[in-house]
């Protein structure tokens, strides 16, 4: 297997783009990505778009086909694939990019991710949302997206002594990430009674515990990493990725405290990089809600089962404190584009590891983990980044 | 020659209902929607109140105010989404009532929250170009918000009215530009009882981007600045739009504060930039320029740069109640009433 490395990162503003269609928003990521990598876009071999689902959001399928039109790559008949796996869209895409170029099938391959979700109704946009988990046994039973993960912080709560506030202090210092983050859709600091004076959305999770819908692209360039010096002095290297599913619905898992697939995606990352959680400086994990942060910081490994919360309240998780986690704001701040959010993790932590996240950059970093999960936890997604 | 108001009048039903108490009902936070909004409570019509008795109300708190003869009158326009009759004018009836029947022309107008304003400019036109010596211009509503729906909390009810002419102006109307696209951020098909939305389109792509176009348009068109106006009045759906735009345009709070309504009487649609303008005319003094945009869904704004004249010094305005006024006396209603008022409740037999 060969070795990879990302040559080229790009991504739109995320937030209410109403002036931008998909289309507009995924060639935007895509040519920045392309500029970034120092290649004209005749050398990509492969295209891979992560989306959840353009179908219901704009009516359109074949995303594969039309980002590659609209990038003018169709002319040349490159492969094009649309990966799906509901919130790990993005992630998959990258995963399904690694394995082209370290398969040595293709050499140059652009990884992308793109979702357009404000031009649907709240209550539409919801339930496209909750189709990430089972219809049949869950959606349908009124147990939608907020509802079940406003279970698991309950049940957290209730086994670990988590408390409302350590919820909120994830929102807070989410935000504060997001504040140094100009390509974040929200850029203001909060504090722990903004969160707790929100909304109650389903108790216990309030508006400030979840992540806000996004319209917004991402996208990276890969090749092998032995030709990586060729178009750019700071390639980084995809050194681990693991992929792990678990059953749809919530109520067949033993616990719902813990993400056994985060547990196993992240154990196959970093035993192919030969390395644990200990080694790792910074990482962007799945925040779609407060609870999942606490859940991925733990199942990561980063800290014990049960002390996530307290390790935020803490501080430990804060930008250059014991692990930095989410300094793109994450899917919180930075907001969420459903199959965009796995490629901007990529495209933050490559940002930080070649040392260009400015207000925001972890000191010395030389190791980025990003963590994407679909529907409650039924795909995960992790990879490994290093500096070369 | 120069085109103006000759007078105005104001109308707004004395019930209200505060977010909370709506809130109640429907499981939500009333509290934080209130904030939000920055909606305090809005107005409701009574059961015998509709678009035409309020117009007819503002209307003749005008003709109070003035010794214009009503026979003069060439013209009334009546702006409104909530015209009682999809066929059958509201403005017959406001002729009839202060006596101008029945050497003129009437009409409605629709264009959701502006129909009002683009009865100013109608009637700016009409009495411009000589062919009436009076036009009266009416912006009033009772707007309707489905229950349950985020409008619930703001729709209110409320009119003003304006007579339009070119001599004993007691404001000129300077200038006015208009900025229009087909923008289909709220809307209400013919037998639908209540309008539907776009949700947060309605907000960046609707609202800000009409009000800041016509805003800057009308300032480019006068060689004018924010600094140049003593008062400002925007549209005002919620508290929260106006406070934010003005912010925007580098309109200050104490440019704006006179002419925002939305905390104490929610969202009148039509309504609402003529009441604003009326109560920034309630205490305006000679000299004082008043800075004006109505914006309507669908989507437009129209922009008006208005000086108050030496006329009015002598102007009996305390002959009709000025809209602070309107806002004493109030009456609170529980919910349950509301909906009554509001025709929300049917009964199997009907």
């Amino acid at each position: 297997m060969r070795r990879v490395a990302v040559i080229g990162i790009g991504d739109t503003e995320f937030g209410e783009l109403w002036d931008e269609s998909f289309r507009d928003i995924g060639i935007q990521a895509g040519l920045a990505a392309v500029a970034d990598a120092n290649i004209s876009a005749d050398k990509i071999d492969a295209l891979y778009v992560g989306n959840m689902s353009a179908g219901r959001f704009i009516d359109q399928e074949h995303i594969g086909a039309l980002i590659a039109d609209y990038s003018g790559l169709a002319r040349d008949h490159i492969p094009a694939t649309r990966v799906e796996a509901a919130g790990a869209s993005g992630g998959l895409a990258l995963r399904q990019g690694f394995l082209a170029v370290a398969s040595g099938l293709h050499d140059i391959v652009a990884v992308g991710g793109a979702e357009k979700m404000m031009d649907v109704s709240d209550i539409e946009s919801a339930m496209i949302q909750s189709s990430a988990t089972d219809q049949e046994w869950e959606t349908i039973l009124g147990a939608t997206f907020p509802a079940l993960h406003a279970l698991i912080a309950r049940r957290h709560m209730h086994e670990y002594g988590t408390t409302r506030e350590q919820l909120a202090d994830v929102a807070v210092k989410n935000h504060k990430n997001g504040s140094l983050n100009p390509k974040a859709q929200f850029q203001r600091e909060i504090t722990r009674e903004t969160v707790l004076g929100s909304p109650l959305v389903s108790s216990p999770l309030r508006v400030f515990d979840c992540a806000p819908s996004s319209d917004g692209a991402a996208a990276v360039v890969l090749c092998p990493l032995e030709e990586a010096k060729k178009y750019t002095e700071t390639p980084v290297e995809i050194i681990g990725t693991g992929q792990a599913s678990d059953t749809l619905s919530l109520h067949h898992r033993k616990d719902i405290c813990t993400m056994e697939a985060t547990k196993v995606a992240a154990k196959r990352a970093f035993d192919m990089a030969h390395l644990t959680a200990k080694d790792v400086d910074l990482a962007e994990v799945h925040d779609n809600y407060t609870i999942s942060e606490i859940l991925a910081i733990e199942d990561l490994g980063f800290f014990k089962k049960g002390e996530g919360g307290k390790a935020t309240e803490g501080g430990l998780t804060a930008l250059n404190a014991e692990i930095s986690v989410n300094t793109s704001g994450g899917l919180k701040a930075r907001g969420d584009p459903i199959g965009a959010t796995g490629l901007a993790q990529a495209v933050e932590i490559v940002t930080q590891l070649r040392g260009k996240a400015d207000k925001r950059q972890v000191k010395d970093a030389e190791v980025g983990l990003a963590h994407n999960v679909g529907g409650t936890g039924a795909t995960v997604v992790v990879h490994l980044f290093r500096r070369v | 020659m120069k085109v103006g108001i000759v007078s105005y009048g104001a109308y707004v039903p004395r019930y209200r209902i505060t977010p909370e108490e709506i809130g109640k009902v429907w499981g939500v936070d009333g509290k934080s929607m209130s904030k939000g909004l920055m909606i305090n409570c809005k107005s409701v019509p009574s059961p015998d109140e509709d678009t035409i008795t309020i117009a007819v109300e503002a209307a003749r708190n005008m003709m109070k105010r003035c010794e214009a003869n009503p026979k003069d009158i060439g013209a009334i326009y009546v702006g409104s989404e909530s015209h009682p009759y999809a066929v059958k004018p509201s403005g017959t009836i406001v002729a009839e009532a202060i006596e101008a029947s029945p050497h003129l022309t009437v009409a409605d107008f629709e264009f959701a929250c502006k129909a009002g304003t683009a009865a100013i400019q109608t009637c700016m036109g009409m009495v411009g170009s000589g062919m009436v010596k009076y036009g009266v211009a009416i912006g009033a509503d009772t707007s309707q918000g489905a229950p349950g729906d985020a409008l619930e909390y703001s729709a209110s009810a409320g009119g003003a009215a304006f007579l339009i002419g070119s001599e004993k102006l007691i404001a000129t109307l300077n200038s006015t530009y208009s900025y229009t696209t087909d923008t289909p951020d709220f809307w209400r098909r013919e037998g639908e009882m209540y309008p539907r939305h776009g949700g947060r389109f309605t907000g960046e792509p609707a609202y800000f981007k009409h009000i800041i176009s016509g805003a800057k348009g009308l300032m480019e068109k006068t060689r004018t600045t924010p600094k140049d106006y003593t008062y400002a009045v925007f549209h005002q759906p919620n508290g929260k739009f106006p406070t934010r735009v003005a912010k925007m345009l580098g309109f200050s709070d104490v440019q704006v504060k006179t002419g925002l309504l939305a905390p104490i009487i929610g969202n009148t649609y039509s309504g609402a930039v003529p009441l604003g303008l009326s109560a920034i005319l309630d205490e305006a003094k000679p000299g004082d320029r008043i800075f004006a945009v109505a914006y309507g869904s669908g989507a437009g704004s129209d922009a008006f740069d208005i000086t108050v004249t030496p006329e009015m010094e002598s102007y009996p305005r305390h002959k009709a109640p000025t809209v602070k006024e309107l806002n004493n006396n109030l009456k609170f209603l529980d919910y349950a009433t509301y909906a009554k008022f509001r025709g929300k409740i049917h009964l199997g037999s009907e």
